[in-house]
């Protein structure tokens, strides 16, 4: 819907800072509680469009401190997936979050049930400010008054959201000039701050430097024992690297699933999608072919 | 019964007069996602085409012949100017794209006010147009029927030249994936401009037909603009059925109402059905589906 | 904004008092006040400052426009039926009192059946004619939005619906003759809840009530702008989904800047009605709503003066053109719609913005790139105030293409 232009050259400073793993406690940090029932369970899933299957009967289920990767070919539903979920694609079967039924619900009200999701490209709100993008983040369930009243001070919630995707310096720049990988933060920030309990990441690292997929990783796996994470991904080796388990989808159906071992040892898995000449090797051996596999997948 | 035949008919005229008037647009707006208001303008431009004919040609029945052909190309050629001076400096702004057009509509119809005059002026229907064909008891004008027949040709027309042509395969092309038809070797640029020039010329076309119904001025266009923008809403975007279907429908529906009503309750009574409409099917009857987000 | 609320640590020193954008909005409106109420009526004669309070009614419409198309991206083709909603109450008041307690006024026995209809009745109160005024073309607009809107009919769709609304509107004004009086409109008013119109002092009075129930638009909508909810208005503007994604409705954050807009547009077609003493079809219907959008292009959208200055200088032009020229003010104004939208989309405050920037910049780096990089550069970018120029300039720089879809 809005394509980024490619010129703009990001004006943020080098030192901008980055992830602050630490703050993110201050954010995350609830009474597990709260969390007892938090696991997403999806039952037959099925998506159509006109005619054709896109998803077909999937079963998944993700529980709470999981960091789950969903991967497959192009095609094999993993967005499609997602998009069911937050009411974005009609879908039949069941998808419960929480006890509470999510089909059928208008977006929104899904988004307020606990489920937080970004995009593939990074849709941040160009022209508002990155407090003013969490800040709205952080609003959902304000009421009139409090809406028609000016911002003052910063909420310590979106506060701490700042520190943790280091963007604290850049707190007042248009979110439209920030780095690629930046943007993907500051989205990451806005479902912390949403209080998403329930977060789905359609390729978070895409775009990013080798330096920033670490620091994502180490962030999302932090975030993971808190809270449930579903990542789709196509980048083998911060698959291999930060997956708690991984679900490999093929035209619209669940094909294996598992640790990142485990799926790797699969032969189905090996046949569809990561080429024989993969099989049985180990992880180390895995990062040097990860761009092959990469541009194979894309 | 025969009430209900002439409201019938009464509504499949006004279905076909909606119908010359949005087919254009299917096109332009409907494909391209252009809102082109100066559309109303290039049918006042086919109007005065005929006018300016019959002055040449004194067999009126000829003239009409001749007008319907140099009528679609002087909307055509309209539509192309206007395309390739600003429409297509624009095509990332489809809102900002309506208020240009609405401003060259603005100095279209001033030039007619001053090229033609402000009266309404007439053109002869010819001799075989005239009088009307006995049906069922009814007697329907032959300007009405002809009118009818000129919509579904052009209709059919249109959706061969879609269907078979390569223009047809590269409009689709373009309308679906704009990015790929370009990597494909399609000039979408060449493509744009060709899909304006038939559809602003189909515009001209129908200014031909409405010199049949009634005398035309230069605010002609604007009598028509909104309810055929009407069409193509109700209709969705992407193919002509909808359009065809939609304003037959629509035709039918305000000659219902206006028969039960005043016309101008009727219009109102169309809108709210129309917004209604709108709850159940926000895309309008036929639409393409895409997989993209936004 | 943000240099208002708290200097950027770091990246720069907070902005002296008297480049800070709020100062400047309100300086704006001050002077807006001295001139409207001080300069304005001192300087005009009472045949003028009439015709200064009708491009203040006019302007009022623009500011409602400002806020939901330029802030919140809707369209809105059609404000000419909330401008005749409000003209024709007040109008219809203005008769009914006219006749007298009991009384039938005059259209309605020249065309009608001597006889008031029932939904005309309440109208012989001041307190209900204000109330409807300020309730029905909001509420009408709402209901519309929430139609609309919730089902996800936006851009040029709405566009179209609310100019077809306009069109229906006219239609049925002109088509109940009877009870509207047709296309002549309700005219030949003589009185204004109580005070004679043909008294210059009344006039007098009537533009000052515009000139300030402007202003205080000016200031609601300042005040919206930079409230959260203008935040989120602007982001529902550029990023829908996004929005909806965050659990908002976006409808209802949409609804409620139509309903303004809407509101604002009935306020000044019930001040225009005493003003200018004739409402008709011909003030409500598509051309003259589209016409509205024409000084709020030119003056910029999305600022907050802008649409006034525009919507004033506009009407003006038009008043002066059209009565010595009257063929070429309609070119004059399709040139300035081609023209403004097609290349100058900001309207002609981006081009102070452009002109403050360059010398903002001007100092270390003259050619600077579109996106500033140096502080202050970065400072006036992030500021989202509505009357800054220059933040809109840059801002427009750095926006995607794909924005105004």
């Amino acid at each position: 819907m809005n394509p980024q232009p490619e010129s703009v050259e990001p004006v943020v400073p080098d030192d901008a800072g980055g992830l602050d793993p630490e703050a993110l406690e201050q954010v995350i940090a609830a009474p597990g509680e709260r969390f007892r029932h938090d696991y997403l369970e999806i039952r037959d899933l099925r998506v159509v469009f006109d005619g054709f299957v896109a998803v077909d009967g999937v079963d998944l289920t993700v529980t709470r401190g999981d960091l789950r990767f969903l991967i497959g070919p192009n095609g094999a539903g993993k967005t499609t997936i997602v998009d069911a979920i937050t009411g974005l694609a009609p879908a039949t079967g069941s998808v419960q979050f929480g006890r509470v039924e999510l089909l059928g619900k208008p977006s929104h009200r899904i988004v307020r049930a606990g489920v937080g999701r970004t995009f593939q490209t990074a849709s941040v709100f160009d022209e508002l400010t990155v407090l003013q993008n969490l800040d709205i983040a952080a609003g959902a369930g304000r009421g009139p008054l409090t809406m028609l009243r000016r911002r003052r001070g910063i909420p310590p919630e979106v506060e701490a959201a700042l520190e943790t995707v280091g963007l604290t310096k850049v707190r007042d720049l248009p979110a439209g000039i920030l780095a690629h990988g930046q943007k993907q933060w500051l989205e990451i920030g806005m479902l912390l701050v949403q209080d998403a309990r329930l977060l789905l990441l359609d390729e978070p690292v895409a775009g990013m430097s080798q330096a920033e997929r670490e620091e994502t990783g180490l962030l999302l796996q932090r975030i993971g024992e808190q809270r449930t994470v579903v990542v789709v991904e196509h980048d083998m080796e911060f698959l291999r690297s930060f997956a708690s388990s991984v679900t490999v989808l093929h035209q619209g159906k669940v094909l294996s699933e598992g640790t990142v071992a485990q799926v790797q040892a699969d032969p189905r898995v090996v046949e569809v999608y990561l080429g024989s000449g993969a099989h049985g090797r180990g992880r180390g051996a895995a990062a040097g072919d990860a761009p092959a596999t990469s541009t194979g997948v894309e | 019964m025969d009430a209900l035949f002439s409201q019938l008919f009464a509504g499949l005229s006004l279905g076909s007069v909606l119908l010359l008037a949005a087919l254009g647009l299917a096109l332009t707006f409907g494909q391209m996602g252009v809102i082109n208001m100066a559309h109303g303008e290039f049918m006042m431009a086919g109007a005065y085409t005929a006018f300016v004919l019959q002055t040449f040609i004194p067999d009126a029945g000829v003239s009409l012949l001749v007008a319907l052909p140099v009528g679609f190309v002087v909307g055509g050629l309209l539509g192309l100017l206007l395309e390739v001076t600003l429409i297509s400096r624009m095509y990332r702004r489809p809102l900002d794209t309506l208020l240009v057009t609405f401003g060259v509509a603005l100095v279209l119809q001033q030039l007619a006010r001053d090229v033609f005059g402000a009266p309404n002026v007439d053109v002869r229907a010819p001799a075989w147009l005239s009088g009307a064909v006995p049906f069922l008891g009814m007697n329907l004008p032959k300007t009405r029927l002809f009118i009818l027949g000129l919509a579904i040709a052009c209709v059919v027309a249109l959706s061969l030249v879609l269907k078979l042509t390569s223009l047809g395969r590269r409009i689709r092309a373009t309308v679906q994936n704009r990015d790929l038809a370009e990597t494909s070797g399609v000039s979408t640029r060449a493509t744009d401009r060709l899909t304006f020039f038939v559809g602003s010329g189909v515009a001209g076309v129908a200014g031909v037909a409405l010199t049949l119904l009634g005398s035309i001025g230069p605010t002609l266009g604007t009598n028509y603009i909104v309810d055929a923008f009407l069409v193509v809403v109700v209709g969705g975007i992407g193919q002509l059925k909808g359009a065809v279907i939609a304003a037959f429908s629509l035709g039918i529906l305000q000659a219902t109402f206006e028969y039960s009503t005043t016309a101008s309750l009727a219009k109102v009574l169309l809108f709210v059905v129309i917004v209604a409409f709108l709850q159940v099917r926000p895309q309008g009857l036929v639409s393409v589906r895409t997989r993209s987000l936004a | 904004m943000s240099a208002a609320t708290g200097p950027v640590p770091g990246t720069a020193t907070p902005a002296p008092w008297w480049r800070r954008p709020a100062t400047r909005v309100w300086a704006g409106v001050a002077i807006a006040a001295v001139v409207l109420f001080g300069l304005a009526p001192a300087l005009l004669s009472d045949f003028r400052l009439n015709l200064l309070a009708k491009f203040l009614c006019l302007a009022m419409v623009a500011v409602g426009i400002g806020l939901a198309w330029g802030r919140g991206g809707m369209l809105v083709l059609g404000q000419g039926v909330f401008f005749g909603i409000g003209g024709y109450l007040m109008a219809m008041h203005m008769k009914l009192s006219d006749a007298g307690p009991g009384a039938v006024p005059d259209f309605l026995l020249l065309y009608g059946d001597g006889v008031v209809p029932g939904w005309w009745e309440p109208l012989r109160s001041p307190v209900v004619t204000i109330l409807a005024i300020l309730v029905l073309p909001a509420g009408i607009a709402a209901l519309l939005g929430l139609a609309v809107f919730r089902r996800r009919v936006r851009g040029a769709y709405f566009a179209i619906l609310s100019q077809a609304l306009a069109a229906a509107f006219a239609i049925l004004l002109v088509g109940q003759q009877k009870v509207t009086g047709g296309t002549n409109g309700l005219n030949g008013f003589r009185s204004f809840f109580g005070y004679d119109l043909a008294d210059p002092v009344n006039k007098r009075m009537l533009y000052f009530i515009a000139a300030g129930v402007l202003i205080a638009m000016v200031v609601i909508v300042r005040l919206l702008m930079s409230s959260r909810y203008g935040e989120l208005l602007v982001a529902v503007r550029d990023q829908e989904n996004r929005v909806r994604f965050l659990g908002y409705d976006p409808a209802n954050v949409k609804v409620v800047a139509y309903a303004i807009a809407a509101c604002f547009a009935g306020i000044g077609g019930a001040l225009f009605a005493p003003v200018v003493g004739i409402i008709s079809p011909a003030d409500v219907g598509v051309i003259p709503s589209i016409g509205f959008l024409v000084g709020v292009a030119i003056g910029g959208r999305a600022t907050l003066l802008g649409p006034v200055l525009g919507a004033v200088a506009v009407s003006w032009a038009e008043t002066g053109l059209s009565e010595q020229f009257p063929s070429f003010w309609t070119y004059f104004q399709g040139a300035l719609f081609i023209l403004v939208v097609a290349f100058l989309p900001q309207g002609f405050a981006s081009l102070g913005g452009l002109w403050r920037r360059r010398r903002a910049a001007g100092a270390p780096a003259p050619d600077d790139p579109p996106v500033g990089s140096g502080p202050d550069a970065a400072r006036e970018l992030a500021s989202t105030d509505a009357a800054d120029g220059a933040a809109q300039e840059a801002a427009d720089a750095a926006r995607t293409a794909g924005r105004n879809a």
